[in-house]
Parts: C-alpha cells; sequence; structure tokens
C-alpha cells in the first residue's frame, strides 16, 4: 500500500513539473537553467523515479538509476509516501533529517538546484502586489522606520508611502479618558529613514559588484598595512567565494578553532528571514567562529545598573511596560521626561506612533516636565518645564530629589515600607548620615549647574502629583543618560526614585505613552530576536516560542570564545582582551567573565564583518582604524550593501542587495527577546509580506544567497538551507505564527500586509507593576523571570533576591560589596570624563553629547548622497561637501567666534573631527550635541590620525567601560573642544600644560569661508 | 473640470511641526526621478526644497521655545508668478492648485524670483522653475490628499477641498492666518498658532530668599503693562516662571509688575526686540 502511494507521488510529482512548467513562464525558465538528473528513491534502492531535465525540457521514469546528479533517499516507501504527501508536515521532515531517515546524495549545488525546483512547483502560481494600472504595481515592504507600500514601474522603485489602511482593515482602539475619546489614525507611520529608503536603494555607493584590494593577494603579498588606502578591483562572484570559502578553510586549517571572528552590527535591514539574528547566525554557527560579543548598547546603565534593583534581566534591566498608556491618559497629572527623547529616537523602531499619543497630553492637560541638558525634540513638541543638568550630572539632581522627598514626607512611606528593601541604608547615604554629605538640593547645584530652588520645586510638585517617570527613549529606559559615563548611577536612581513614589498605583509608573498601547499582546508573532531560520537557541530567543512552531534543523556555535565588542581593537592589536557577557537569563549572569584568546583556541586572523558601521557607533574609533590595518588579521571580508565605512578596509567585499531586493517577512516593531511585545509602541499592529520589488540591482545578492552560495563551497549548503530558498522559508514562518487564523497565505503575499485585530470590548492586558503593588501574583503577559528565579512562589514578586525593589541590592552584596563603581547602594560618582575632572576640563571644557541620531538610522540612511543629506539638522552643504551638524550653545559659540554653519573643528587627544556649526539656544551652556552613527569616515590626511571630514565624532569618545566589572560603553559624553577650522588636516590636540591650555579667543585661527 | 466650486487648501499647525522632515522627503520620494508630464519635470536630487521648513527659537535657556514653520508654494488666487509668467506657463485650475507647466516655463528663470515666498526653486539641469505641486498629478488620480499629509505623524498638515465660504468659516473659527496677509496674494495655505514663530514672549522666573534658601515663587501676580496700560495678567507656575506670549516683536517698551504674598512688590522694564527671558526676579 505504502509502496503504491509512493509511485503515485513520483509520478505525479513528474506530472507536476510539466503542468507547472506550462502555466508559469518563471518555472519554464527556471527548467532552463540546468541540465539534471534527479533521483527519488527508497535506500534499498527497490523502488524510485527518476527526473531527467535537459533544454528546459522534462523527461522521467520508473527506476533507480545509477547516474543521477542528486538523489533525495527515503529509508522507507512509507516514510516517504508520509513526507511527501501534502500537506507537507515540517517537523515530520525535520525529524527524518534528524534520524538519518532522509538523506541527499550528490553534489551540493545540484542538490540545493533540485531541491529548490520542487519547492518552486509550490510557489510558481503565487502573486504579488496590486496593479494600480498604468503599470504601476504597490507591493509592501519594511524598514526599521515602519512599514511602507513601495510603487514600482518598469522595474523601478517610483515611491514610498506609509501604510494607509482601507476599509476592510480593523477598527483601531479608543481609549475614553476625563470625558474624552482617543483614537489613532488608521494608517501607519513612518520615520525618516523609512521614508528616505528609495534614494538608499538607488544609492551611487551601492555595491554593485564583488571588489578585490588591489594588492590583496591571498597566495602571495596581502599588503594589510594598505587596507583603507588601496584601490579596488572587481572581480567575479565564483573568485570572490572562491576566496573567501578558502580562507574560511586554511584558517581553520592552519590556526585551528576560534581564528575566524564574525563581527555584525546591532541591526540590519529588516525581515525575519535575512536578518542577522536568522541567516547569519545559522552560517556563523555551522561554520563555527569567534563571536565579537555585544554590549548591551542602548541599555547600558538599566543592564548593568536597574537589573540589580528591580531584576527585569530578560528586558535588559527595563521594566514591564503593559496597559501603561490608558492608565497614565486617565489617572495621571504630571510625566516627567527624564533624559527621555522618543521624538528624536523613533522609538527605536516605532516610527512617530508615540507622538500622536503624546500630543493628547496637551488635550489632557497633563503636566510635562523635560531633564535633558538639550531641549530635545519631544520638548520642542510638548514644551513644559526644562530643566537642563551638566551631561553626566544626573544623579545628583536626582539624590536631591530623594533628599526633598524624605525631609518633607513626599513619598509613599507604605509602599517603601512593604515592597522595597533597604531603603534606611540608602537614606542614610541621602541624608548625609552616611558620609557626613546631605545630598540636597544646594548640594547637587555644584554639580549640575541646576538651581537648588528649581529641584526643590520639581520635587514638591511631583511629590503631590501622581506622576509617570519616561526615562530614556521608551519611557522604561533605553538610550539617553543610560549610555553615557555615568549611566549605570542614573538608571538605578531611576528605580530609587519611582520606587519611592509606589510604582504601580493609579497613574504612577515608568513610561512616557510610548509604550504600553491596548494593541492585542496575545497574538503570536515571532520578532527578529526570535532567530528567524538561525536555529541558534542559545544566542537568539528561538528557545521560548518559535522553535516548536517552526521546526527546523538546530544549530550552534562549536567555537566558545568570544571577543567583547568594546575590546575588539585591543583583541587583535594587543592579543588579549577581557570583558562580562550580556546574557538576560538571570541577574547574576552578568557576573560572568570572558577572555580572550580562550585557553585552547586560536586568537583571531580572519574578519568576516557585516556592513561598514563601527567607525561611527563605537568609541574612540580611530583604534578601529588601526586594527583593520593589522597584519594579525591576514583576511578581513565585508559583505555590504553599501560603499561606507570600514567597508573601504576590507580585502574581499561581497555585495549584498536590500531588504526590497530580496523576499521576507516581518512585523513591525516586533522585536522580541529582550524587548519582548514591541508592538505594544504601535497603534496598529502590522505583518507584512516583504516583496521583492525589484531585482537586486548589479550583481547584488541577498544575505541569504550569499551564504548559501558559501556553504556549499563547503558541504554546508543542504544543511544552511534545508533545501528551500528564502521565500519557503518567509512562508514557514507565516505558518508558524497566528496569521493563518486571521489570513490566507495567498491573500497576504498578494495584499502584502494584515493590521490584527484588536481586542475583544472589555479584554485588555493588566497595568504593568499593579499587580506588584496590590500585593498579587504577577499577571501580565511576558514570560518572564524564568520560573527557578522566583525566590518562594511562582509569580510572586521580582526576580531580586527578596523579590522586593531593593535599595540595597542584594545581588550586588553577594557579589562585591566593596566595589566603588557600583556599591549595594547607589551613590553619586562623578564621571571620570566629565566637568569634575580639572585636567580634561581644563583642556577640553565643553561636553560633546551623542546621542542616537534622528534622521537615520544608525548609519543607515547616512551619507550614500540619500536625500537626508538635504536636512540642515542632518548635515550641511559646505563647499560642495556634506558636514555633519554639531549643535553649540550660543555662548560657546560666540566665545569662540563661531558662527551658524561655519566650519568648526571638534577634537580631543583622541581625534578631531570636522562639523557644521548649528548655533542654538537649545544647550546648557558648555555642552554641544552631534548625533553618533556617522557612515562616512573621510581622514582629511594620514588614515587614523587625521582629521575626518565623514563626521565620525565617536572617534572622540571615551572606549572605557562604564564598570570594570562590565562590558559597558559610556561614550556619550565626552569632553572635547572645539574651534573655526583651518582647513588642515592635522589634529593639534590641546597642549598638556594646564597654563597654556585653557581656551582664549585670541587663539582661533583664521575663519574659513563657508556658506 | 470641477465645477463644484470646492477647493483645495492646505493648513499648517506651526504648534504641531516637530521638525521631523518627512514632508520634505516625501516630497524628495515623489519628484526625484519622478517626471509627471503636464505637471512637473523632475526634482534635482539635491539642494531643492519644494516643502522647506523655517524655524524659530524663541527666549534663552532654561526658557526656550522653538517654532517649525513648513513653507510651500502658497497656491495664491492672485499669484504674483502667473503674471510674471510668460506664455501662460502658470496657471490656476479651477480646484485652486497652481501649476507650473514644465515645457511652457522652460528657460523662465525670472519667474523665481517672482514669489514673494521664495517658494519657487530653478532647475539648472532641466531649465525650469518649479514648486510644490499640492500633488496635483496623484490627486487627479484620486488619491484623497497630497503625500506630505498623508505622512505627517503629529497632525501639523492638513488638506480640505472646500468652497471658499467654507474655508473663511474655518479660517474665522480656526484662528488661520496667511503667512505674509501684507503680501494681499490670496494664498490657499493657512497657518494654525503662528504666532509660536511670528510674535515674540516676555517671560521670567520669580523667586525669593527666605532662611537662607532661595526658592521659585508660585501663584505670584504678574501684569504686564504698556504705555502705561495695562495689557494682561497671569501667575507664576511652581517654579516660578511666568510667560506672556502673543506680543509683537520690536514693539517697544513694557513693564512688568510682580506682587506675592509676603513680598515688596517688584517691577522689570523691557524693550522688546526678539522674545526676551529676564531671568531670575528676586522679590
Amino acid at each position: 500500500m505504502a509502496s503504491l502511494k509512493f509511485s503515485l507521488i513520483l509520478f505525479g510529482l513528474a506530472l507536476l513539473l510539466r503542468i507547472q512548467a506550462w502555466r508559469y513562464p518563471a518555472f519554464r525558465e527556471r527548467l532552463k537553467e540546468r541540465d539534471i538528473l534527479a533521483q527519488l528513491k527508497t535506500r534499498d534502492g527497490r523502488q524510485g523515479r527518476w527526473y531527467r531535465i535537459r533544454n528546459g525540457r522534462i523527461s522521467s521514469g520508473a527506476g533507480v538509476r545509477n547516474d543521477a546528479d542528486v538523489a533525495l533517499v527515503f529509508k522507507t516507501a512509507r516514510l516517504a509516501a508520509s513526507l511527501l504527501m501534502p500537506p507537507v508536515n515540517q517537523l515530520d521532515q525535520i525529524n527524518a533529517l534528524k534520524d538519518f531517515n532522509l538523506a541527499m546524495e550528490g553534489d551540493e549545488d545540484a542538490a540545493a538546484w533540485w531541491t529548490q525546483t520542487m519547492m518552486l512547483t509550490q510557489t510558481a502560481g503565487w502573486t504579488y502586489g496590486i496593479d494600480q494600472g498604468n503599470g504601476v504595481t504597490r507591493y509592501t515592504s519594511m524598514t526599521n522606520g515602519g512599514p511602507v507600500f513601495v510603487y514600482e514601474k518598469g522595474g523601478r522603485i517610483i515611491r514610498i508611502t506609509p501604510i494607509v489602511f482601507d476599509d476592510t482593515d480593523p477598527e483601531p482602539w479608543t481609549i475614553e479618558a476625563r470625558g474624552k475619546t482617543f483614537t489613532p489614525p488608521r494608517k501607519s507611520s513612518l520615520a525618516a529613514h523609512g521614508q528616505n529608503w528609495k534614494s538608499m536603494v538607488y544609492s551611487p555607493d551601492r555595491l554593485l559588484k564583488p571588489l578585490k584590494r588591489v594588492d590583496f593577494d591571498p597566495g602571495g603579498e596581502r599588503n594589510p598595512q594598505n587596507r583603507g588606502k588601496s584601490g579596488y578591483e572587481e572581480i567575479s562572484w565564483d573568485e570572490a567565494l572562491g576566496i573567501v570559502a578558502n580562507e574560511i578553510k586554511r584558517q581553520k586549517r592552519e590556526h585551528g578553532p576560534g581564528a575566524i571572528a564574525m563581527s555584525h552590527g546591532s541591526h540590519h535591514t529588516w525581515g525575519n528571514i535575512g536578518y542577522y539574528l536568522s541567516a547569519a547566525f545559522r552560517f556563523i554557527n555551522a561554520v563555527g567562529m569567534t563571536r565579537v560579543h555585544h554590549n548591551p548598547d542602548s541599555w547600558e546603565g538599566w543592564y548593568w545598573g536597574a537589573v540589580h534593583h528591580w531584576g527585569q534581566s530578560l528586558r535588559v534591566g527595563q521594566c514591564e511596560t503593559y496597559g501603561t498608556v490608558e492608565d497614565l491618559m486617565k489617572e495621571s497629572e504630571m510625566v516627567v521626561f527624564w533624559s527621555s527623547n522618543p521624538e528624536g529616537t523613533s522609538g527605536a523602531y516605532g516610527a512617530f506612533e508615540g507622538a500622536i499619543r503624546r500630543q493628547w497630553l496637551k488635550d489632557l492637560d497633563i503636566e510635562v516636565v523635560h531633564i535633558d541638558p538639550f531641549y530635545n525634540d519631544t520638548a520642542q513638541m510638548l514644551g513644559g518645564k526644562w530643566i537642563a543638568p551638566k551631561p553626566t550630572t544626573d544623579t545628583a539632581l536626582a539624590l536631591a530629589i530623594a533628599h526633598v522627598w524624605i525631609e518633607e514626607g513626599l513619598y509613599d512611606k507604605e509602599f517603601v515600607e512593604t515592597k522595597t528593601l533597604g531603603f534606611d541604608k540608602w537614606k542614610a547615604y541621602v541624608m548625609g548620615d552616611e558620609d557626613g554629605v546631605a545630598k540636597t538640593p544646594e548640594w547637587q547645584e555644584a554639580e549640575t549647574g541646576v538651581p537648588a530652588k528649581t529641584v526643590r520645586a520639581l520635587a514638591r510638585n511631583w511629590g503631590r502629583k501622581k506622576t509617570y517617570l519616561g526615562a530614556g527613549g521608551w519611557g522604561n529606559g533605553h538610550g539617553g543618560a543610560c549610555r553615557n559615563a555615568t549611566g549605570i548611577q542614573w538608571a538605578r536612581v531611576m528605580v530609587c526614585l519611582i520606587a519611592m513614589q509606589g510604582i504601580g498605583k493609579p497613574g504612577v509608573n515608568m513610561g512616557n505613552l510610548q509604550w504600553g498601547t491596548p494593541v492585542d499582546a496575545n497574538f503570536y508573532f515571532p520578532g527578529y530576536a526570535e532567530g528567524g531560520m538561525s536555529g541558534d537557541l542559545h544566542h537568539t530567543a528561538m528557545a521560548v516560542e518559535l522553535y516548536q512552531r517552526m521546526p527546523q534543523l538546530p544549530s550552534m556555535n562549536t567555537n566558545d570564545q568570544q571577543i567583547p565588542r568594546l575590546q575588539l581593537p585591543e583583541a587583535i592589536l594587543d592579543g588579549k582582551a577581557e570583558g562580562y557577557i550580556w546574557d538576560g537569563k538571570s541577574i547574576e549572569a552578568q557576573f560572568n567573565k570572558i577572555s580572550y584568546p580562550k585557553p585552547g583556541y586560536s586568537k583571531v586572523h580572519m574578519l568576516y564583518k557585516y556592513g561598514g558601521s563601527i567607525f561611527g557607533t563605537m568609541s574612540d574609533t580611530n583604534r578601529h582604524v588601526e586594527m583593520y590595518r593589522s597584519p594579525e588579521l591576514e583576511f578581513i571580508v565585508n559583505q555590504s550593501i553599501w560603499n561606507e565605512g570600514e567597508a573601504k578596509f576590507a580585502d574581499v567585499i561581497l555585495p549584498a542587495c536590500t531588504n526590497m531586493e530580496r523576499p521576507d517577512i516581518s512585523e513591525w516593531a516586533a522585536l522580541g527577546g529582550y524587548a519582548h511585545h514591541g508592538q505594544t509602541q504601535l497603534n496598529h499592529r502590522v505583518v507584512v509580506f516583504q516583496h521583492k520589488v525589484i531585482e537586486p540591482l548589479g550583481e547584488s545578492k541577498s544575505d541569504f544567497q550569499i551564504f548559501h552560495e558559501l556553504a556549499m563551497r563547503l558541504g554546508l549548503g543542504a544543511y544552511f538551507s534545508e533545501g528551500m530558498s528564502e521565500l519557503d522559508w518567509a512562508k514557514r514562518e507565516f505558518d508558524a505564527s497566528d496569521l493563518p487564523k486571521i489570513v490566507k497565505w495567498k491573500d497576504f503575499i498578494k495584499r502584502g500586509y494584515v493590521v490584527v485585530p484588536n481586542n475583544p470590548e472589555g479584554v485588555k492586558d493588566p497595568v504593568s507593576w499593579r499587580w506588584f503593588y496590590e500585593g498579587r501574583k504577577k499577571d501580565v503577559p511576558e514570560p518572564m523571570p524564568l520560573p527557578s528565579d522566583y525566590t518562594e512562589e511562582y509569580l510572586k514578586g521580582l526576580q531580586t533576591q527578596s523579590g522586593l525593589i531593593e535599595f540595597e541590592c542584594q545581588s550586588l552584596k553577594r557579589y562585591d560589596p566593596d566595589d566603588t563603581e557600583r556599591p549595594p547602594i547607589v551613590k553619586y560618582n562623578p564621571a571620570h570624563e566629565g566637568p569634575s575632572n580639572p585636567d580634561l576640563a581644563a583642556r577640553y571644557p565643553i561636553q560633546l553629547i551623542t546621542p542616537h541620531p534622528r534622521y537615520s538610522f544608525h548609519t543607515q540612511g547616512d551619507g550614500k548622497d540619500t536625500f537626508l543629506n538635504d536636512i540642515e539638522d542632518h548635515r550641511v552643504p559646505i563647499d560642495g561637501r556634506y558636514y555633519w551638524t554639531l549643535r553649540i550653545g550660543a555662548a560657546d559659540a560666540a566665545a569662540r567666534g563661531i558662527g551658524h554653519h561655519d566650519l568648526v573643528k571638534v577634537y580631543n587627544d583622541r581625534g578631531a573631527v570636522i562639523c557644521a556649526a548649528h548655533v542654538t539656544h537649545r544647550l546648557a551652556a558648555g555642552v554641544a550635541h552631534g548625533y553618533e552613527s556617522c557612515a562616512v569616515y573621510e581622514p582629511a590626511g594620514e588614515i587614523g590620525n587625521s582629521v575626518d571630514l565623514g563626521g565620525c565624532l565617536n572617534q572622540l569618545t571615551p572606549p572605557r567601560s562604564q564598570l570594570k566589572k562590565g562590558h559597558s560603553m559610556g561614550s556619550s559624553a565626552a569632553m572635547v573642544e572645539m574651534e573655526l577650522w583651518d582647513g588642515s588636516p592635522e589634529i593639534n590636540r590641546a597642549p598638556s600644560e594646564p597654563d597654556t591650555a585653557v581656551f582664549t579667543p585670541e587663539s582661533v585661527a583664521e575663519p574659513v569661508p563657508a556658506e | 473640470m470641477d465645477t463644484s466650486g470646492s477647493k483645495w487648501n492646505l493648513i499648517v499647525d506651526v504648534a504641531n511641526c516637530t521638525n521631523c522632515n518627512l514632508c520634505v522627503l516625501a516630497c524628495h520620494d515623489e519628484h526625484v526621478g519622478n517626471a509627471f508630464p503636464g505637471y512637473s519635470e523632475e526634482m534635482p536630487k539635491h539642494g531643492h526644497k519644494w516643502i522647506e521648513i523655517d524655524r524659530r527659537e524663541r527666549g534663552a535657556g532654561p526658557m526656550v521655545d522653538v517654532a517649525f514653520l513648513p513653507k510651500m508654494c502658497q497656491h495664491c488666487d492672485e499669484a504674483p508668478c502667473m503674471e510674471k509668467a510668460e506664455n501662460g506657463a502658470i496657471t490656476k485650475r479651477d480646484d485652486g492648485i497652481v501649476l507650473i507647466d514644465p515645457v511652457k516655463a522652460k528657460g523662465q528663470r525670472h519667474l523665481v524670483e517672482a514669489c514673494p515666498y521664495g517658494a519657487i526653486w530653478w532647475n539648472e539641469e532641466k531649465q525650469v522653475p518649479q514648486a510644490w505641486t499640492f500633488d496635483a498629478h496623484l490627486l487627479d488620480d484620486g488619491w484623497a490628499e497630497p503625500r506630505a499629509v498623508t505622512v505627517c505623524a503629529t497632525a501639523a498638515l492638513r488638506s480640505v477641498k472646500v468652497d471658499d465660504a467654507e474655508m473663511a468659516r474655518m479660517v474665522r473659527e480656526e484662528g488661520l492666518e496667511e503667512l505674509r496677509p501684507d503680501l494681499g496674494t490670496r494664498p490657499r495655505v493657512w497657518y494654525r498658532n503662528l504666532y509660536r514663530y511670528s510674535k515674540a514672549f516676555i517671560g521670567g522666573s520669580v523667586e525669593a530668599q527666605s532662611g537662607g534658601k532661595v526658592d521659585c515663587v508660585a501663584g505670584a501676580r504678574v501684569i504686564l503693562h504698556r504705555n502705561g496700560a495695562r495689557i494682561a495678567e497671569t501667575a507664576t507656575d511652581v517654579y516660578g516662571d511666568f510667560k506672556f506670549d502673543h506680543l509683537d516683536p520690536d514693539s517697544g517698551a513694557y513693564r512688568v509688575e510682580i506682587t506675592a504674598d509676603g513680598h515688596p512688590a517688584k517691577s522689570v522694564d523691557v524693550t522688546l526686540g526678539e522674545s526676551t527671558y529676564l531671568g531670575e526676579i528676586r522679590l
């Protein structure tokens, strides 16, 4: 019976191939690509069928031939029949592979072509996009800045717009508060970098062919010292992939495990299959590479600090965020935005979804305060009181607020009594009983520059009103002051303040209306951090849910060596590095140390770099420039979309295409993992099929395709792809989600998007922390902390040892009670690079803050001759070059003779960057403001030791970890000096003798003519 | 041809503009690389801002506010550019939209100067003057609104197609203004909360010392006088801050009088140029 069924299926396949070729021209063309003899058979060779494709024609016959190019071998006919009979069960197929009941024989390349052709019989008839008439088709895609319609005509993208919903899409939610009804507009919003995408796709800096550095000879002289200097020549894909595959083999053979390091950015072009946490991780794991271990870059202070007070390690120290939009709108009287500029950072991935909600604050007459050295974009939009502490001193201001609350009894004593631990210990420090210094408003004034009276007024107002604390861009952390040298203290003291006010009480919570909308959090679609097709249960969040839903072959990196990212240059140049890991599973996981090199492993001699962002995004990045020119790195390959940043320092460059040139699938703002339910930033959950809108430009290929082709050269092709294309993988992820419950696949891929319906009337998420405040079991829909991290009873209390919010952190007492950088109670400790350092303050009196950029998404969207060049708050054209914009306070500019849009050199001992001055009243005195994450590195003279015309302000930022026992960037406030640029390529650092170091206006060089 | 009498108008709410530049970028996206025969030539990739965002910072730290003002072709009913255009290169459509014909206007560089709003740009490569078309090519194709409006996430831009009587009612009820009423061009772009850009404020922070500590004085009564007449009154907030807005820049001498229980009254004279923050005022 099984045997007959198998025969019929095999016969049916031949028929299907012919029918699909007859029906679909694309499939017909596919069959012309190669001649092949393929075989499906049972392991005993007694049953099977062969299929020959020659000149696009199909012939087939029963039986088993021994001259097949490729053979799919099933253990038995019964198994074959059950695996091949539609609908195909993915788990059965994976199990058959794992149990060696199913095998592929033959040449890698032929096998890949044959299996994908078989898959194509299923997909050939699918149609995509909505016809708009006049030859225009409307497709969909997802950018880091939001979902979009992409209009294509004649193989070219003509326009990109937000998605405007139609009558068939679900109704939006409404919130009733204080007698008014609020509902968001029926469209998606878009960040500037999202609207910029057309110019990114068609950038003149696109890499269109594989390139090899002209003086790099893999078989002879490699000339690493010329990286960044020598030019490139075009080579074929065959040659490029050959060089890379051979080098991978040689490194492993000659140096042993650990020799190859992979360095990827923190972000990628959006799409769950093509994402770095997906296809790249599967490839890395399959090859075995030294991981460049990331620091928690946008969370630093929350992870290394706040975690010890309130747990939340699986949110990297930020707290739960459910239901807070409605609670804030209904109950609160004030919102304190502390280093919180959601209008400037688009909620990371949330476009402008939160902006409209924050505008409702005006309708609700809710008071707002902004604490930020920069009168930021949210302050500009909302108005309210602006308080501008010197960068890195916020903790002193917060301590003074606590001092007023304690002195005047303006805090929730019952909550502090019953829901927290160790308050008296901290109180003794705040009141000065511990060290003799009362942390009064007058005390903080010397540190912060904020008048004592203002702090007292704020403290009294806050203590009397039901107040939300919005800290960082997301309101519950993320970005802002957590990224400077005192970020750990700041995040910690934020927890202490909101604890004193009784977090969880109606109207008292963490948030700034950015997270916690009433969208349906229970509808499942995987976020990018869930790992897509990576098979990686260790370094992605796949184990939480996706692994069962989307069965796939697991992958595991056998190479345990890791390099702490912030010390990548030291690892290569000095041969050693140390750091601590970012692992959210528990509070204590961060105490695990990593050392490089790991005993028994090779040092790194090959770098596989994904993209070109590091010069713009890491700290003191002239270190990285030097690293790139080291002979320790025998080979550097960079897989990049654009020729920018450190791509120009590679030996071989592999041109990747954008996500508009390949299919993928994803949900807007769905991060998963460390930012569970990121979709609650949105007014509408939108899941998108990312169409392949146009063919890849030039010879560029998708990342999946590049990895697959390299994998084939290493014999890993079938393992990497599981015989499928990226389109097939997208379908697998659709099937794994809750989408099939609300939309048919074919409708989904045609229209391209689905808006997830909202909860039925009366069903909504509980408000975060309310359970804690009311002493109930945890009831918000997040699977964290892990069960063993509850102290007494599952779901009761927090992740901390006491289950309470701990003013005195038991985890730090256990780990190192004597650590002065991170004592068990939070104290103010002035920044090592800050106004309290007299030598630095004399030589470099300006504090340069480098927040995440507003218009580009890190380096994405910057440079590349994109539309963003026309935004003068991003770059300013002067004498034919687009210079990075640096905001300078009016008084500081006047003291240095700097005018609006003059070219200025901003510099310190680490380097110098030329920027266009933007003179403003939006900064406290002594503070300059320029975005980090410039994509362009353009040394005017000697590489790594001259002024940078590109705008990489991170060349100037301190590389020191916030914490010795951590791995934590503290780069967003560097001490610098600035002056009109004299046109010289020399850095000309400030002399170190204190008497000549003080700035005098006479020392200003002749101004450079500017527009 | 539209015979209903309803015409397009754009309403810009200055208080809602955050300088996100999405309207600027959407205009680039629509017009760079795309020519729409009968409507517009391609826009140069850089240098043209058919929608341009102007700015005004008022005051000084810590009392600062910043307004952004999107400017574009005002689609005037009495458009000066139409008068200057040769061979009918600029036309007013029945729906109120002013279009520069990309063929007829070729070579007419003088039209750039003809616009008192500075909203016409010269395309060197195509030798044609260009301006924001209200995305007429899309509206004619059935789109509900120009792209700048769709992409605006903060409700700073709104387009309406109404007859002139209805528009006049909206102008009245919503307090809409022309950008430059002095020009008399009868524009179809209207501004709301324009004072954030065009007017000035006088502000200050009231404080007092007691028991060796300086504190903000909340609830102080602050009265603004001009030419001896009382023109406005307000009270300080918890930070002791007060602000009189909607004043004309360069409008001369004012006197600010502050009274608070338990403190001697104080008055401060100020000659208003640009917006002025008087700083700390000690009672």
